[in-house]
């Protein structure tokens, strides 16, 4: 029997999730050795016209890392699923969104106006944005570029998924167990997120030290205090979402002093991660008043961006619904007179 | 000049929908001739429950937008549910509890005042408006009270007009060829050997 064929590919990420698969080191000789990497733009020189010559169902499984932000993303992430016996979301942006999916506290007009002509070290006086179709002189040639979305999406939210390799990006060892699942024909229930389901404190080498009963009135940030490397880091007044987020990484980020951020995501029990980890902080502070608890609570500087970090798209709300606040970036020389980012004026432009 | 640069081409398959406030009437297509607000009530049964209960008995008359569910506690009120209740159309969530130190559990108001409270700040910077979340602290007999939280509720609402939280299209459906349950390399499917849970 002729080696499965299996592909990768990435949509709106930063690479880091390509980087992950050249992290197995020796194990990728052996995946290398079971199966046929018959798509990999970032690695091997193979074109979309190769995937689209294939027969529906060719490939045995398809990783796709990055959310979907494009119409090119869609149509790639659509190809590769008609293709591909099981599509894999691989990593945090295509399971939940991840950190691309923040631009969902804005829209396309928004991020144009920024990118292209608030931003301080833009120069662009003609105010040149890019579009879908340049028509090049006479000689009736066009460019064509692909349509930037309003919304981040999920890859879930694109195209049908079968399995979930979380994290930012995914640990090796749950890439390696997940290839060996495919290999042996072992795999769970579809759906499901190829990670333990527990959360990262059942892991954590710290786990020891952190206090059945928590009360925090200083939440701190890591560069504000000297850590101690050995206390659970929540008992330290840093905000830790351990408790909140599924296991399956080691806890790298504890061994390196450094709170987990969340970007395994949400065990199977819960819907909305951010809303449970925002939960699970806020009943942690220790004050009864109301006013005082505001206060305390003043020192979560960011709130959608610390418990939304990587997951907004999935989250219930998924984007920002309209703009209540005006924009973080308005201020000196920061476009004057024109609107700032965000600052849409009612609904009349999407 | 630079706004029509802009718009020229960019057509968007998923545009979202328009924001709307009081001002432009508060209509939604195809529901009808005029909006009302839609409120989620969450009361613990302990307290404010029992005043609900109590109001009604009384033929006390407020305004009937609000949908009560029963809880155990203000301490059980997820954000999650506050979130899953406005992304499935509420344009106003109500928490009641009872009064602080008078919990059934002892501390489960606490717990849902420090919730709320950053949720506010979450729903502020997600673009819904925090008057549209509220707390309230309402004892078993204080059913003019559950009468008048009803009624201003009602108002701020109807001032704030219809919320409306646009979900996410669905997936594009599977070729056919590719909805059997078959496996990747033939044969049924093993028990299943990676440790994990549903999504
Ligand atoms: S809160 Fe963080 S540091 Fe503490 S046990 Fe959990 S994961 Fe470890
Ligand atoms: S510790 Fe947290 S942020 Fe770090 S890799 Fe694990 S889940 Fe991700
Ligand atoms: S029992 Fe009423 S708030 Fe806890």
């Amino acid at each position: 029997m002729s080696k499965p064929k299996v592909g990768f590919y990435w949509c709106a990420s930063c690479g880091g999730c390509e980087e992950a698969v050249v992290d197995l080191a020796e194990d990728l000789l052996k995946v290398v050795e079971a199966v046929d990497i018959v798509f990999w733009p970032v690695a091997l020189d193979f074109k979309r016209s190769d995937v689209e010559a294939m027969k529906d169902g060719e490939m045995a499984a398809s990783f796709v890392n990055g959310a979907i932000r494009t119409s090119e993303q869609e149509e790639m992430a659509e190809l590769l699923r008609k293709k591909s016996q099981l599509l894999i979301a691989f990593g945090s942006c295509s399971h939940l969104g991840g950190i691309p999916g923040l631009a969902n506290l804005w829209d396309r007009q928004a991020i144009f106006e920024c990118v292209y002509k608030e931003a301080p070290s833009v120069v662009n006086p003609e105010g040149v944005v890019p579009q879908e179709q340049t028509k090049l002189g006479s000689n009736g040639y066009a460019l064509t570029l692909p349509s930037f979305r309003d919304t981040v999406r999920t890859l879930d939210q694109t195209v049908e998924v079968d399995y979930y390799l979380p994290g930012c990006p995914p640990p090796v060892k749950l890439i390696v167990n997940a290839v060996m699942a495919i290999l042996e024909n072992k795999l769970p229930p579809k759906g499901t997120v190829l990670a333990p389901d527990k959360a990262l404190c059942d892991e954590c080498s710290r786990k020891a030290t952190k206090p059945d009963k928590l009360a925090l009135r200083e939440l701190k940030r890591p560069h504000q205090i000297l850590m101690d490397p050995k206390k659970c880091l929540l008992a330290q007044g840093l905000l830790c979402l351990g408790p909140a987020t599924r296991s399956g990484c080691d806890a790298p980020c504890i061994s390196a002093n450094m709170p987990c951020t969340g970007c395994l995501g949400p065990t199977s029990r819960v819907k909305d991660y951010g809303a449970k980890a925002m939960s699970a902080i806020a009943s942690l502070v220790d004050s009864n008043d109301e006013k005082e608890m505001a206060v305390l609570m003043e020192q979560i500087v960011d709130p959608v961006g610390t418990f939304y970090r990587y997951s907004l798209p999935a989250s219930l709300l998924h984007r920002r619904v309209r703009n209540l606040t005006p924009s973080p970036f308005k201020g000196e020389g920061w476009g004057e007179g024109k609107k700032g980012l965000g600052e849409r004026s009612g609904g009349a432009q999407r | 000049m630079s706004k029509k640069s802009l718009d020229l081409t960019m057509k968007d398959p998923h545009p979202r929908p328009l924001s709307r406030s009081a001002g432009e009437g508060g209509r939604r297509p195809g529901e009808g001739p005029a909006w009302e607000p839609k409120i989620v009530a969450f009361f613990c049964t302990w307290c404010t429950y029992t005043a609900a209960d109590l109001a009604g008995m009384s033929r006390m008359t407020y305004a009937p937008n609000a949908r009560i569910v029963r809880f155990m506690c203000s301490g059980r009120v997820d954000p999650q549910f506050v979130l899953k209740a406005f992304q499935e159309g509420a344009d106003g969530v109500l928490i009641g509890g009872c009064h602080p130190g008078d919990c059934h559990y002892q501390s489960g108001n606490y717990k849902a005042l420090r919730r709320i409270t950053l949720l506010k700040r979450l729903l502020k910077e997600m673009g819904i408006e925090p008057e549209r979340l509220r707390l309230e602290w309402i004892s078993a007999s204080e059913g003019d009270r559950v009468q008048k939280v009803m009624n201003e509720m009602t108002a701020k609402i109807r001032q704030l007009g219809p919320l409306h939280v646009e979900r996410p299209s669905p997936p594009a459906p599977l070729p056919s060829s590719r909805t059997g349950e078959e496996c990747p390399q033939g044969g049924v499917r093993a028990k299943a050997e990676v440790q994990g849970g549903a999504r």
